[in-house]
C-alpha cells in the first residue's frame, strides 16, 4: 500500500503514514517508514490547512470566540457600546444567583428536564415498539409522527397560542362536546401553564424520540428474538428482557439530547408567552430570562453573565451525565478527545457487553 | 458507515416475522397518535379559510363557507414573498457553506493522518456543547462589530459556524467508510489527494452530504433566535420573524394570521416530504455516530 503511494506523485504521504491512521484497519499493518522526506510534509500541511482552515476559522470566530468573550463581558456593567470599562467583578453573578426571577426560571428548566424525559420517554418507547414491525403504511405513519418536529418553533408557537387562547379552538371544542367545565385558561393560569408547555413540547419532539428508538430497535439482532421465542418468552418478556436493555445506548443518548435541549429552551416559550408573561405564567426559562434582562434591557454585561451561567449549568449536567450514564456507551465528545477511531466498534461492543 | 449498516439492518428487519399482536389495534393507536399530531397543523391550515366572525362564533368549527380571501391577500402582498426570498437565500447559502466547509474539514479529519487530528475532531465535537442560545449575546456583539447587522450575511455566517459540528460528526464516518482500495487505485492512476477529493469523495459521500445539507437547510429555515437578534429591519426579515411580526401586527385578525402561518410552513413541509427518508436516516446516523 505504501509502495503504491510512493510510486505516484504524492510523495508527501510517507510522513503522514508515520502518524496514526485510525480510520481503517488496513493501515495498521503498515511497515514503519523511515523519515526520508521531512520537507515533503509541507505539501501535506498546506493541504490540511487549505481544507480544514476555513472551517476552523469560521468555527473559532463565531462559536468559540463569542463564548470566551461572554466570560469576559460578564464581569462588566456594560450597555453594549464601546469597550466595557465599568468592571464590577462578580457582581453580575451575585445578582443572577440571588435574583428570584432567575431561580424561578432555573426551577422551570429543571422541571422541564425531568418532565420531558418522564413524559416523552415512555410514550416514545411504546410507539416505537408498536411501529417496529413490517406492516402496510408504516412509512407514512412514521412521517406523520415526525411532521411536528420539522415545523418551525414560530409556526408551532403561533398556532398553539391561538388554539389555546381563552376563546380559542380547544376551549371551543370542549364546549361543543359538552365538556365546557374542562375549559381552562391554558396559557396564563400559573397552575396549568407549565403543563401546557410540556404538552406542546411533547407534541413537537416526541416524533424525534420515536424515530431514534426505531433506528435503535433495528440494530437489535434478529437471532435474540428468535431464541427468546423458542424458549417460550412472551411478547412483554421479550420487550423487557431483550429490547429495553439493548435499546439502552439509544435511550441514554436521546435523554442526553433531551436534557441539553430542555436546559436551552427558548423559542417556544418566548413566542407563546413573550418575555413578560412567561415569568407570571411560570414558564420562564433561563434563556428567556437572559434575553429579557440582557439584550432587551440593554444590559449586555449582565446578559453575558447569564449566558455563562447557563453554559456552566449545561456543561456540569452534561459532564455528570457523561461520567455516570453515558460512560459505558460512548467516549464522549467532551470528556475524551480521541473517540473518532472507535466509533465503529463501540455500539457492537456495548451491545454484546449488555447481553452477557 | 452509517449508510452501509442502515441498509443491511433494514434488510434484516424486513425478514422479521411480526410478533403476535392484533394488527387492527396497532393501526387504531397509530391513528389516534397521528390525529393528535396532525390536528393542530390542520387547525392552522383550515383556520386560514375561515373568516374572523366564523372564528368568533365557533372557535373550533370548520369553514362555512370556505373563504380563500386571507390566503389570496397574503399571497398577493409583497411582504410574504420578500420573506420567502430572504429565508431561501439564507437557507441556501447556509447549506452550501456548512456542507462545503464541513466536507473539506471532514475529509482532512477522516483521511489525512496527522498529529492533532484527534484534538481537532474533539474541538468540533465540543461545539455541540455550545448551542446558539448560550452564545447569542456575545455573538450579537461580534456580528455588530463586523458591521453585519440587518444583513443576511450576519445570520448566514454564524449559522454556518454552528452547523459545522453536526456536519462534521455525521460526515467523518461517511468519508472513513470509503474503501482504501479506491483511494489507492486513484493514486496509481495519478490522482492527487485533492483530485481524489473532488472526483471521488464528493460522489461517494453523496448520501451523507445530502443528509447534512438537509439538516442545515431546515435548521436555517426554522431558526428564530439568531435572526431575532441580528435582523431588526422589516425588509430583511426571514419567515419565522415575519410570522411573529405579522401575528402581532394583525393580532385581532386571527384568520389572516393563520393563513400567513400555514403558508410559511408549506415550504418546510414540501422539503421534508421530498427528503423524508434522508432526514430520518440522517438524524439516526447523527446520534448513533
Amino acid at each position: 500500500m505504501s509502495n503504491t503511494r510512493e510510486s505516484t506523485s504524492t510523495e508527501h504521504v510517507s510522513t503522514a503514514d508515520l502518524a496514526q491512521h485510525d480510520g481503517s484497519g488496513a493501515a495498521a499493518s503498515l511497515p514503519s517508514q523511515p523519515r526520508r522526506r521531512r520537507g515533503a510534509g509541507w505539501a501535506l500541511r498546506a493541504e490540511i490547512a487549505l481544507l480544514a482552515g476555513p472551517a476552523v476559522i469560521v468555527f473559532l470566530a463565531f462559536v468559540i470566540f463569542p463564548v470566551v468573550m461572554a466570560a469576559y463581558y460578564g464581569f462588566f456593567r456594560w450597555a453594549g457600546y464601546g469597550p466595557p470599562t465599568d468592571f464590577v467583578g462578580l457582581q453580575n453573578y451575585v445578582v443572577i444567583l440571588t435574583d428570584p426571577a432567575f431561580l424561578a426560571a432555573l426551577g422551570h428548566n429543571a422541571f422541564i428536564v425531568v418532565a420531558s424525559i418522564v413524559i416523552q420517554g415512555p410514550i416514545a418507547i411504546l410507539l416505537a415498539l408498536l411501529l417496529n414491525r413490517k406492516m402496510k403504511g408504516q412509512s407514512i405513519i412514521r412521517v406523520l409522527i415526525f411532521v411536528p418536529y420539522v415545523i418551525s418553533e414560530v409556526v408551532v408557537g403561533t398556532g398553539w397560542s391561538l388554539m389555546l387562547a381563552t376563546n380559542g379552538a380547544l376551549n371551543g371544542f370542549l364546549h361543543n362536546v359538552g365538556l365546557g367545565s374542562w375549559a381552562h385558561d391554558w396559557l396564563s393560569d400559573p397552575n396549568i401553564a407549565i403543563w401546557t408547555l410540556m404538552g406542546i413540547l411533547t407534541w413537537k419532539y416526541v416524533g424525534f424520540a420515536v424515530i431514534l428508538f426505531l433506528a435503535g430497535l433495528q440494530g437489535i439482532p434478529e437471532e435474540l428474538y428468535e431464541a427468546a421465542a423458542l424458549d417460550g418468552a412472551s411478547f412483554w418478556q421479550i420487550q423487557r428482557r431483550i429490547t429495553l436493555p439493548l435499546l439502552g445506548p439509544t435511550l441514554r443518548i436521546w435523554a442526553f439530547l433531551s436534557i441539553i435541549g430542555a436546559l436551552q429552551l427558548f423559542d417556544l416559550v418566548y413566542i407563546i408567552w413573550g418575555q413578560y408573561v412567561a415569568s407570571t405564567a411560570g414558564t420562564s426559562t433561563m434563556a428567556t430570562y437572559m434575553v429579557a434582562n440582557g439584550r432587551n434591557a440593554g444590559n449586555y454585561g449582565y446578559g453575558n453573565a447569564v449566558a455563562v451561567v447557563i453554559f456552566l449549568i449545561s456543561m456540569i449536567v452534561a459532564l455528570i451525565y457523561q461520567r455516570f450514564v453515558l460512560r459505558r456507551d460512548t467516549a464522549g465528545a467532551v470528556t475524551t478527545a480521541k473517540k473518532s477511531g472507535r466509533t465503529k466498534g463501540r455500539r457492537g461492543a456495548a451491545a454484546t457487553e449488555r447481553t452477557a | 458507515m452509517t449508510a452501509l449498516t442502515v441498509s443491511s439492518r433494514s434488510s434484516r428487519r424486513a425478514a422479521r416475522k411480526s410478533l403476535p399482536w392484533g394488527s387492527p389495534a396497532v393501526y387504531f393507536i397509530a391513528l389516534i397518535v397521528i390525529a393528535l399530531m396532525i390536528v393542530p397543523i390542520a387547525y392552522i391550515i383550515i383556520g386560514g379559510f375561515r373568516t374572523n366572525s366564523q372564528i368568533t362564533v365557533d372557535p373550533a368549527g370548520f369553514p362555512n363557507p370556505w373563504n380563500p380571501a386571507n390566503y389570496l391577500e397574503v399571497l398577493t402582498g409583497g411582504v410574504f414573498w420578500g420573506q420567502v426570498l430572504n429565508s431561501t437565500i439564507t437557507a441556501l447559502v447556509t447549506t452550501v457553506g456548512a456542507v462545503g466547509l464541513g466536507l473539506m474539514a471532514s475529509y482532512v479529519l477522516a483521511r489525512y493522518p496527522f498529529r492533532g487530528s484527534g484534538a481537532l475532531y474533539a474541538l468540533f465535537a465540543a461545539g455541540l456543547m455550545f448551542p446558539i442560545t448560550v452564545a447569542i449575546t456575545p455573538l450579537y456583539i461580534v456580528v455588530r462589530n463586523l458591521g453585519l447587522m440587518n444583513s443576511l450575511a450576519g445570520v448566514i455566517i454564524p449559522q454556518i459556524a454552528f452547523a459545522l459540528p453536526t456536519t462534521i460528526i455525521i460526515l467523518v464516518p461517511f468519508l472513513r467508510a470509503i474503501p482504501d482500495e479506491i483511494q489507492e487505485a486513484a493514486f496509481i492512476d495519478g490522482c492527487s489527494r485533492i483530485g481524489f477529493f473532488f472526483r471521488m469523495v464528493l460522489r461517494l459521500s453523496l448520501p451523507g452530504v445530502i443528509t447534512v445539507g438537509i439538516l442545515a437547510f431546515i435548521g436555517s429555515w426554522n431558526s428564530y433566535l439568531l435572526p431575532l437578534f441580528i435582523l431588526n429591519d422589516q425588509a430583511t426579515f426571514t419567515l419565522p420573524l415575519g410570522v411573529q411580526a405579522f401575528s402581532s401586527q394583525y393580532a385581532t385578525d386571527t384568520s389572516k394570521v393563520l393563513a400567513f402561518t400555514s403558508l410559511s410552513m408549506i415550504p418546510a413541509l414540501i422539503f421534508f416530504s421530498l427528503f423524508e427518508r434522508r432526514i430520518v436516516g440522517g438524524l439516526t446516523g447523527a446520534v448513533k455516530g
